[in-house]
């Protein structure tokens, strides 16, 4: 005798209700994706540079107009983000801090990097081009 | 011994490939080296590139440091983009000719990426 019903093979997404570790993993990988889209800007940025003067500044005013700005603004809050939880994961792979509280510090810890490296880094730019 | 693959599995020949760890290990090496270089780059933008003009950019740039550390950060940095895509491609592309395509397709888009911005660091480098 057999039964029709698709069970599941292990508990997934639809099972567990979202918490701080999965939900940063996740995002480990979300902000990398929308990183690489950095790189296409990056690739295009060097171009324009070394293109001459004319195809520079239409890059800077392309990158320094509102939609530029929150593109900008959020790479730098991904590269952070990134770049902490990296670390995070770096210090797992050397078999450090894995059980659940030190894993759970660590990730409050790069919620905090990252939040507090991207406010400081818009600020500082902010201030050394003195453009409010 | 008893064998741990379906029938099926066994019949379409697609066992492991025996490779694949470097892709591990150089995306760990490439985490490594970005710590010091993205941390460098965007002090650099801060600092020096974000309130000057092309002028500041191509003096900034042909400063043998800034040179040489921009081209080992766009190295790493494509490095590890690829291999994260490629690792998210294999993840989510299910159908087996589009995850082909995709991964040919990311193999030389980072390629040429890659040698569009190192070239266009060196022409500003090396130019007068």
């Amino acid at each position: 005798m057999t039964t029709n019903v698709k069970r599941p093979l292990s508990p997934h997404l639809q099972i567990y209700r979202p918490q701080l570790t999965s939900v940063m993993s996740i995002l480990h990988r979300a902000t990398g994706a929308f990183l690489s889209l950095g790189t296409i800007v990056l690739a295009y940025w060097l171009i324009a540079a070394a293109n001459g003067v004319e195809t520079y500044q239409q890059a800077q005013s392309l990158l320094g107009s509102w939609f530029g700005l929150l593109l900008l603004f959020g790479w730098t809050f991904a590269l952070f983000y990134h770049l902490s939880n990296g670390i995070r994961h770096l210090f797992w792979d050397a078999g450090l801090g894995v059980d659940i509280k030190t894993s759970y510090t660590a990730g409050k810890l790069v919620w905090m990097m990252a939040f507090v490296l991207t406010g400081l880094a818009w600020f500082l730019a902010f201030s050394i081009k003195g453009v409010g | 011994m008893t064998q741990l693959s379906t029938p099926l599995s066994r019949v379409r020949g697609w066992g492991s490939a025996k490779e694949g760890t470097h892709y591990f290990i150089a995306q760990r090496l490439s985490a490594i080296a970005l710590i010091p270089l993205a941390l460098w780059f965007v002090v650099s933008i801060v600092f020096f590139i974000n309130k000057g003009d092309h002028a500041n950019l191509i003096a900034w740039l042909q400063s043998p440091w800034n040179a040489e550390l921009l081209v080992l950060f766009i190295v790493f940095l494509f490095w590890h983009t690829y291999i994260g895509l490629q690792e998210i491609f294999q993840d989510y592309v299910h159908h087996e000719v589009l995850k082909a395509i995709s991964l040919i397709s990311l193999k030389f888009f980072v390629i040429i990426l890659t040698v569009a911005s190192l070239w266009a660091i060196l022409r500003i480098a090396l130019g007068g």
